[in-house]
């Protein structure tokens, strides 16, 4: 591996960018593919869909042995509400594999005896959020209940283009919430993006239930191509 | 997508900035149940100090030693490691896999 595309590949990972090390196991040769750069590449559909699945694997194409080694960031999950689904959700999503933060002003909820091991922000979202660097490998979830702390939060999310946004509420709830973000300026298509009512529709009832359904949801966002995850959700 | 490997290509850089001979090796195929999955990785430097794994300890020993010879050439090489292959190595896989490894100097 030439040293400057080893050098490139670990700024890409710190900078938690997507990358996939094309290798030509025959004759050695390599190139780094940047994901935003997939679309023009000969081999896409292959780039699209180890990276979906963050499998590395090794492919024939134009009569060559390529190895596709996919680097994927780590999937955060930002949990905004120290709320019970939220002491189910946490430790779920941690076996899953994700980096976990729970954000709460409300310091009686963000309390390390609800939420042991799992890093809690006990402040209002705008001064908890961006020092958290969410980004577009973030799955956020917005369940207080509470317009003054899920609509701010939100509001950050659709920036920091979250693959996955979530907020809980029926459905007249979800209404109401969306005249409230339109009238913050929030786009059609970033009150379209929020998935509510929250989860997977499995029947969930427990606080644990609700659990795996948000997190089903989030990984069916995270692993199929575009066409079957609308039909899943 | 958990975030591998993480300290292994970053050792790869640094131990190629402070003038090692450095290599990679990295599992690209797998068949059966292999012990680490494609994409996992190891990085040798020329004192033999190795970080990372490719098998879970079955069949690193002779991956360093290749690794050595990598270093040595510049000249990457493909290895193939399987419960049935003693004749080629004197290692294998306990568990009843196979997986091919490529081996490549860093720099």
């Amino acid at each position: 591996m030439k040293l400057e595309i080893l050098h490139e590949l670990n700024a890409e990972r710190a900078a938690r960018r997507p990358v996939i090390l094309v290798t030509d196991t025959e004759s050695g040769e390599q190139r780094l593919v940047k994901a935003m750069d997939f679309a023009k590449d000969p081999l896409r559909a292959e780039l699209d869909k180890q990276l979906r699945m963050g499998k590395s694997a090794s492919v024939e194409a134009g009569g060559k042995k390529l190895f596709l080694n996919v680097y994927a960031p780590t999937a955060k999950l930002v949990i905004v509400g120290a709320v019970h689904i939220s002491q189910a959700l946490a430790p779920l999503a941690r076996s899953l594999g994700y980096d976990v933060t729970v954000v709460d002003p409300r310091t009686a909820f963000a309390s390390p005896e609800r939420f042991p091991d799992i890093p809690l922000v006990a402040e209002w979202p705008d001064t908890a959020l961006p020092p958290l660097n969410v980004d577009a490998y973030t799955a956020f979830v917005a369940v207080t209940h509470d317009p003054k702390i899920d609509d701010p939060a939100l509001l950050h999310a659709f920036e920091r283009n979250c693959f996955y946004i979530g907020a809980l509420g029926s459905r007249k709830t979800h209404a109401k919430r969306g005249d409230r973000l339109r009238a913050q300026g929030a786009k059609e298509s970033d009150i379209a993006r929020i998935h509510a009512p929250i989860g997977l529709a499995i029947g969930a009832v427990s606080p644990s239930e609700i659990a795996v359904a948000i997190m089903a949801e989030i990984t069916a966002v995270l692993r199929l191509p575009p066409k079957e995850k609308e039909e899943a959700a | 997508m958990l975030d591998r490997d993480e300290d292994i290509l970053k050792a790869a850089e640094d131990w190629q900035k402070a003038g090692r001979g450095v290599a990679l090796a990295t599992v690209v195929e797998t068949w059966g149940s292999a012990p680490r999955p494609a994409g996992s990785s190891l990085v040798i430097n020329d004192e033999g100090t190795f970080l990372g794994s490719v098998s879970g300890g079955c069949v690193e020993g002779a991956v360093v030693t290749e690794a050595m010879d990598v270093i040595e050439s510049g000249k990457p090489r493909m290895l193939e490691f399987g419960v049935a292959d003693e004749t080629a190595w004197n290692v294998g896989l306990s568990c009843g896999g196979t997986i091919r490894v490529f081996v490549e100097k860093v720099g």
